[in-house]
């Protein structure tokens, strides 16, 4: 597989190509409740297809962006990675072997960091502790050169932003502010020192002067640390100042992905191309917005997911080009388009098949 | 054009317990009819219109973020909106439900829909309810603050799009307020920005957007990066430190502990707002300062 980030200039990180997580063919379902009676009447509970089939590789000091409306499935991906989730089919590699029964020295290695940080703290303990629990879980007293508890919880803080650390040990998490509670929860990450990192919107609940900050961290700790890093986020700017690779999810699949300039500047999928034309910006608002409620993972259409809006069906295109009955009948998959740049749509495989080869 | 409100010199401070915590220090403001304002920064929220209480609903009406925790679970979203057209209005039942079907089909909501309980719907039709009720005795100044943080970015690009519409058709006067520039600059004609309880940067709204005159403006300008900008890729931007504690405001320019572009006046001098352009721009920094076009009676020798 070729390097995803050598077209692009400064500050990518060119990565060494190893693939540290490996997702194939996840699904997630989550199970609707049925009452007593109607379950003995044969009726059947709804089944959510969160996720439902998806295959993508981490590589080592990537940072990839998983993107899309609420209820495409990506936090359910997230969590299924850290293990939180059982997939219901499909696997999960760390470095090439599947993730253990046992997942305890898994967890030391992929950390997670959450979305709401004031949500996250316990409010009742230090910060220190916070952020020393995680190495009293592992049984950990000691580092790898035989430092004392106290110096890692400092080093980790540091990393974090928060210096000098002591002035934070024995605070808690009220007494500082929220930019710094974000800070704290991926302290408490760090001290385990992972290799990989998922975060789950990690800047939503900031203040816009601040969320700058957060995301300069997160880039620094890859710089620094090597950290490999998957962000969730519903937020494609976001995206574009932090993510190597993209990848667009809508309705439990991944519909594009690709180094972050293809998938944003070269957009393939209608569906990304919607998105990208809702990021808010100067002058807007006469743009094509697409209608309808996000779709509902218990009842996903036929054919391509995403038919039923696609404005390439329902302007006539598809038709024109003769691929209608196939967008509206025939499931697909991802296709490569350009060397790192998949994407599953008939049109965009038509427009590549056809005519002048991809830039 | 007239004024639908004028604000001059509003203070506003809380009374708490550790003494009184100054919100909002003395703001003027000019809303003109049609016109929108948008309004930004990390504490603007202080400024939520308990002043406004008195011309509220008739006068002027809200549309408030989390559009779920605003309803009523246990009434019909109809009866919600029809409610506040027999209080304030003095208009029987059935005059009342002719004008709430009106109101959803204004929304884009079938009217049936008026019919369901708040539960039954979604984000987004939520939010379209809560525009309704704002609407429903026909003010001719609507606040809407943080209209659609709680919604879904394409959910949130429809109810922005009807929320602009329905400005224009009924020639409305709004007040938005958000802390996304990138969303104001879209909806509004003139931008207000503030920080630590004052307006720091107003003028037209595209013109503060793309060329920020206070440092402030420029890093909240910043958080919001275009999609294709090389300047921004793998470079986010952010200013250090937190935002003020409003007990607790530094000295001379408020905003000069953070400032990287500081210099050694700006602890000493609390500058006012001074013209910065055309088109009404005026910025209360010390770097866009020219004494003779300074506006107000403070300045600074």
């Amino acid at each position: 597989m070729s390097q995803v980030a050598e077209t692009t200039g400064s500050g990518a990180w060119a990565g060494d190509g190893e693939v540290v997580i490996e997702v194939q063919d996840l699904h997630v379902s989550f199970q609707g409740r049925v009452g007593v009676f109607k379950g003995l009447s044969g009726k059947q509970p709804v089944v959510s297809r969160a996720v439902d089939g998806i295959n993508f590789q981490l590589r080592r000091g990537e940072v990839l962006a998983l993107a899309g409306e609420s209820g495409c499935g990506k936090t359910t991906t997230a969590r299924a990675i850290m293990g939180l989730q059982p997939p219901e089919s499909g696997q999960i590699l760390f470095e090439g072997e599947p993730l253990p029964r046992n997942l305890k020295p898994y967890r030391r290695k992929v950390q997670m960091v959450f979305q709401d940080p004031t949500g996250t703290l316990n409010p009742r303990q230090t910060i220190y502790e916070i952020v020393a629990e995680g190495l009293r879980i592992h049984g950990i007293d000691r580092g790898p050169n035989g430092e004392p508890e106290e110096q890692l919880v400092g080093r980790a803080l540091s990393h974090a932003g928060l210096r000098p650390p002591e002035r934070f040990f024995l605070r808690y998490p009220h007494e500082v502010s929220g930019g710094q509670r974000q800070r704290v929860v991926i302290a408490g990450a760090l001290v385990l020192e992972p290799e990989v990192i998922v975060a789950d919107e990690p800047v939503s609940n900031l203040d816009a002067s601040v969320r700058g900050e957060i995301l300069q961290l997160l880039m620094k700790l890859r710089e620094d640390l090597g950290l490999t890093i998957i962000i969730v986020t519903h937020d494609l700017g976001l995206a574009w100042t932090v993510a190597d690779r993209v990848a667009i999810m809508y309705l439990g699949r991944i519909v594009e992905i690709g180094p972050a300039e293809d998938v944003l500047l070269r957009a393939e999928h209608p569906y990304t191309k919607a998105l990208l034309d809702v990021v808010p910006e100067a002058g807007g608002l006469d743009r094509p917005i697409l209608t309808g409620e996000p779709p509902d993972p218990t009842r996903i259409p036929e054919g391509c997911r995403f038919h039923p809006r696609c404005p390439v069906v329902e302007s006539g295109r598809a038709a024109e080009l003769g691929i209608e009955s196939r967008c509206r009948g025939e499931d697909l998959g991802l296709r490569h388009l350009a060397p790192d740049h998949e994407a599953a749509c008939y049109e965009a495989f038509l427009r590549h098949e056809g005519g002048a080869a991809p830039a | 054009m007239s004024e639908v409100l004028r604000l001059r010199d509003l203070r506003i401070t809380y009374r708490t317990e550790s003494g009184e915590v100054p919100a909002v220090r003395g703001v003027d403001l000019d809303i003109q009819t049609g016109e929108v304002i948008g309004l930004a920064g990390e504490d603007v929220l202080a400024m939520k219109p308990g002043r406004l209480r008195a011309v509220r609903w008739t006068g002027a009406s809200i549309v408030f973020q989390g559009a779920m925790h605003a309803l009523n679970p246990v009434q019909k979203v109809g009866d919600q909106i029809g409610e506040a057209i027999t209080i304030h209005q003095q208009a029987g039942e059935r005059e009342a439900r002719i004008r709430v079907d009106s109101l959803l089909e204004q929304v884009g909501l079938p009217t049936r829909r008026g019919q369901d309980y708040p539960h039954e719907l979604s984000g987004g039709q939520k939010q379209r309810v809560m525009i309704a009720m704002a609407l429903a005795c026909a003010p001719s100044l609507v606040i809407a603050d943080e209209p659609t943080t709680a919604l879904d970015v394409m959910v949130q690009a429809q109810v922005l799009r009807l929320m602009k519409e329905l400005q224009n058709d009924l020639g409305l006067s709004m007040i938005f307020i958000t802390h996304d520039l990138s969303v104001l600059v879209e909806t509004s004609d003139r931008l207000a920005i503030m920080y630590a309880g004052r307006i720091i940067e107003e003028g037209p709204a595209e013109q503060v957007f793309h060329d920020p005159k206070h440092p402030y403006t420029e890093a909240l300008s910043a958080a919001f990066p275009e999609i294709g900008d090389m300047r921004f890729r793998w470079h986010p931007t952010g200013l250090g430190g937190d935002p003020p504690d409003p007990a607790d405001v530094p000295s001379g320019c408020s905003f000069h502990p953070r400032c990287p572009k500081a210099f050694d006046e700006c602890p000493q001098i609390d500058p006012p707002l001074y013209d910065a352009g055309p088109g009404g721009r005026r910025a209360a920094c010390l770097l866009v300062r020219s004494p003779a076009a300074a506006v107000g009676s403070e300045v600074p020798r």
